[in-house]
């Protein structure tokens, strides 16, 4: 698995040279990487419906205990084979849409990227590479949106959903890091088996909250769902694969994979159901009020992913089943009338309205034919998979008669889109003006094989069933379930209410208006919810940012010692009161009369360099304290330090009088505040230092290398000057730098000193 | 004896400080070289004080008799000092051509790049 991971990554790297040398065959010369992933996948159906996973370890840092752990289980196979399967799809359908673009082969990296992502997230058996894939599809998925990047709505709709999706993915690491403190792996595979020790775990609210926090931004449940109508800024190859049958599954598929760990507690069935339920109905009574063909789909796909999180909520056998044809019922159908959508806005000159596309049958015969077929499943009329998976569905609910009325709107509003964007745009008179004509045949393939698909699905749905949501819904409940689809269930009163929601669906169609100008007195209130929320606390952020910001940075030296010296002396100060005090300090040496005395002119003479208003004077009181340190140097056993302080002082005093010779005299006085606050916080500084020094003399490392130089210096390096064989030898490196550092210091002085502005033309 | 080198320091920084925070480049400079000697006064009390003599050899001898200094804080010190004579050196001549080009020494007028 990770072999053909890669195979995808390479192909992603490979993508814009493919371009370069093939701008005509982009598409088609990608297709084997994702495509060996679906043969790959398909050889090991067999092993995966018979209930045994494939898994594959590598060890990668053994010290952390961290493997690429990959695992293929019933779930994973349903995923990766949607994801694989729907991207060999988009790759040749990228191909006719950015025909002649001439960024076409950076966008075939994104995306094959994505997949390459978006199979590790669903391959992936260790959580923290999971996680690390889960923030690469937000990754991918930001740049796929932003790909115009030319449009400001284009970038602010990318970093809107990244931000949301990436912080949502902080939570989701905070949960999974809980979960391994509860369940002691990193293994998704031993966490399902841990039964019910994270259910009966004390931090198990937490950790459920954390991760339904990240899934549901992810896959755009309320009050995270907006990100996701936004992000049909992005091309429409990526809308298709990205956000609305891949990416923002993601959360489901991750809820779902903790099923068999984290549920059948009433907080799960609260949390899921509610939110759930609340995302159905909202992204249907959106979805209804929309004129644009993206976002029409984009509702009922937050709509949708909604319904996928109630069925989980409910938790029951059935409604898991229904979940998972769902799933696969959705992907298609969805796939498909994203693609014919942005064929049509591709093949009319960027016409994007539902109301101002008509009569287009003559002139798209194909598109027409299987954006029917893609509308009827959505809208769940037999014979179609969406028929199949609605009947199981509300077969699943039947318990549960809130649901079901429930499933009835939201079932009507999707009726409502199926045929506004199957049909509306081909059936009447072409209006004046429009012109179109046929998807090349690279768009086809998409439309034809999931639209015809989700015919096709549905008269094999006893095999479907068996062979891809039986092994899913088993890795769903943690135990094996039988799975039976079918395509005429009996006359029952499901079917009843199929035929109603049916009924219901169409007959709104036809007072589409109303809902048309409902939406549009509504807006205020909808302009009013989440997003405004986020885009309030993205400018508080920013003018938070930029108040700090200008009381911090003043470009003023004093202001930014100050800020220094507050936070040395804060910190300091309170290392201190956590340590207590002092210690050790039996072992002082004794005070020495002559070391006090030059103590005693040290402090006399800074305090002189400080006050004296004179420039010499400052220079040569600077200088006895340099000379004093000589002295003290040379009381305790360090002549060459004592040598070289004596030489460096009398050269830096030599320069400083030469150099101040140029310089003016001390002409800016500050005021006497200013003044009075520099010197306490000097104090507060010269205290915190005093106290730092004295704590630092217990301080003793258990065996000090200095003991190694002292033995080794004369019998190694053959030299009796410790301190010289240390810095020529021992440590002959660091003088190295040092002398680099002394070379640089010349170098910059020379040329400063022998640039001249008015020759170098500056300033 | 600690104690007292400490108070040394403190004071070193202090008073370093104080003049860095001042308006006149040239006490910047003073200010930078006081922090210096404090610095280095503070790695050599931190790193202990034995009064047993400098870490060199006698001649003919193979190992010291009796414990020495610390030869390690001397080391570190000894390339503090030269590193920060470089430093001083080297903010005096960019102050210098500061002064010759912008015609200010006021550390306060100096907070744009366009001054």
């Amino acid at each position: 698995m990770l072999w053909l991971i890669s195979i995808c990554l390479l192909a992603a790297v490979a993508a814009p040279f493919v371009y370069r040398f093939f701008p005509r065959h982009t598409g088609v010369l990608l297709l084997p990487a994702p495509l060996a992933m679906v043969y790959w996948l398909f050889a090991r159906l067999p092993e995966v419906m018979h209930g045994h996973p494939v898994v594959q370890r590598f060890t990668w840092v053994e010290g952390l205990g961290l493997e690429a752990a990959f695992r293929l289980d019933g779930l994973s196979l349903l995923f990766a084979l949607l994801i694989s399967g729907i991207g060999s799809l988009i790759v040749i359908y990228t191909q006719g849409y950015f025909k002649g673009h001439p960024q076409q082969g950076r966008f075939m990296m994104y995306i094959i990227a994505f997949m390459a992502s978006m199979l590790g997230v669903v391959l992936a058996d260790h959580l923290l590479l999971v996680f690390i894939f889960w923030e690469l599809t937000s990754f991918t998925s930001y740049l796929l949106i932003g790909f115009n990047h030319e449009s400001e709505a284009a970038r602010a709709a990318a970093l809107q959903a990244m931000l949301v999706t990436v912080l949502g993915g902080l939570f989701l690491l905070a949960g999974l890091v809980l979960t391994v403190n509860a369940t002691g792996s990193w293994l998704l595979s031993d966490i399902i088996e841990s039964g019910a020790a994270l259910r009966e775990h004390p931090h198990y609210l937490p950790i459920l909250i954390l991760v339904c926090i990240g899934a549901f931004t992810k896959s755009a449940q309320f009050p995270f769902h907006f990100w996701l109508p936004n992000a049909m800024q992005a091309p429409t190859p990526a809308s298709a694969y990205l956000h609305s049958s891949t990416m923002v599954k993601a959360g489901v598929y991750l809820l779902a994979r903790l099923h068999p760990a984290l549920s059948g507690t009433s907080e799960w069935t609260m949390i899921l159901t509610g939110v759930g339920l609340i995302t159905f109905l909202s992204g249907a009574f959106l979805a209804v009020g929309q004129h644009v063909l993206k976002r029409l789909l984009a509702y009922t796909t937050v709509s949708a992913l909604g319904a996928m999180v109630m069925l989980l909520g409910v938790g029951t056998e059935e409604t898991i089943k229904a979940m998972t044809a769902f799933v696969l019922a959705h992907a298609f159908y969805k796939a498909a009338l994203f693609m014919v959508a942005g064929g049509i806005t591709h093949e009319t000159g960027g016409e994007t309205s539902v109301d101002k596309l008509a009569g287009l049958r003559k002139a798209m015969p194909f598109t027409f034919v299987f954006a029917m077929l893609a509308g009827l499943s959505m809208g769940g009329f037999p014979p179609f998979f969406g028929f199949v998976a609605k009947e199981s569905w509300l077969h699943a609910l039947g318990h549960y008669p809130l649901l079901i009325v429930a499933t009835v709107a939201g079932g009507a509003a999707y009726v409502l889109v199926g045929i506004s964007v199957g049909f509306k745009p081909f059936l009447g008179h072409m209006p004046e003006g429009l012109h179109a004509h046929e998807m090349p045949w690279s768009m086809r393939i998409g439309p034809m094989v999931l639209g015809g698909g989700s015919l096709l699905l549905a008269f094999f749905c006893g095999t479907i069933g068996h062979a891809l949501v039986e092994p899913a819904a088993s890795a769903i409940a943690g135990d094996a379930l039988h799975v039976h689809l079918h395509l005429w269930a009996g006359f029952n009163q499901y079917l009843l209410i199929s035929i109603a929601t049916l009924l219901l669906g169409i007959g709104c169609y036809f007072v589409r208006p109303v809902f048309l100008k409902t939406a549009l007195r509504l807006h205020p209130l909808v302009k009013a919810g989440p997003d405004a929320v986020y885009s309030l606390l993205l400018k508080s952020v920013l003018r938070f940012a930029g108040w700090q910001t200008r009381l911090l940075q003043t470009g003023i030296l004093r202001d930014y010692i100050r800020i220094t010296v507050i936070a040395v002396v804060v910190l300091v100060g309170a290392a201190f009161y956590r340590a207590g005090g002092f210690h050790g300090l039996e072992e002082l040496s004794p005070v020495s009369v002559r070391i006090a005395l030059v103590a005693v002119l040290m402090i006399l003479a800074a305090l002189v360099t400080v006050s004296s208003r004179s420039r010499l004077r400052s220079i040569l009181s600077m200088g006895v304290v340099g000379y004093s340190i000589a002295l003290l140097f040379s009381f305790f056993g360090a002549p060459d330090l004592a040598m070289t302080q004596l030489v460096i002082e009398t050269l830096t005093v030599i320069l400083m009088a030469l150099a101040f010779y140029h310089l003016p005299t001390f002409k800016h006085g500050s005021l006497k505040r200013t003044r009075a606050i520099d010197a306490v916080l000097s104090v507060g500084v010269g205290v915190a230092v005093t106290l730092l020094v004295i704590a630092a003399l217990h301080v003793h490392t258990p065996t000090p290398v200095s003991d190694y130089y002292l033995e080794h210096s004369y019998k190694e390096a053959h030299g009796r000057n410790v301190v010289n064989v240390i810095l020529v030898d021992f440590r002959a490196l660091d003088t190295l730098g040092e002398i680099t550092v002394l070379t640089i210091a010349a170098l910059g002085g020379y040329a400063l000193l022998k640039l001249r502005p008015e020759k170098g033309g500056e300033s | 004896m600690e104690i007292v080198l400490a108070i040394v320091v403190g004071t070193l920084y202090g008073c370093g400080l104080y003049l860095m925070m001042r308006r006149n480049l040239v006490q910047l400079i003073i200010g930078l070289a006081l922090i210096s000697h404090g610095a280095n006064l503070l790695i050599f009390t931190a790193g202990g004080l034995r009064q047993g003599g400098a870490p060199i050899l006698a001649e003919g001898d193979a190992a010291f008799a009796q414990i020495p200094a610390d030869p390690l804080p001397q080391a570190l010190i000894l390339t503090a000092i030269v590193i920060s004579f470089a430093v001083t050196a080297f903010a005096l001549v960019l102050f210098l051509r500061t002064y010759q080009t912008v015609g200010t020494d006021d550390v306060d007028q100096l907070k744009e790049t366009d001054t």
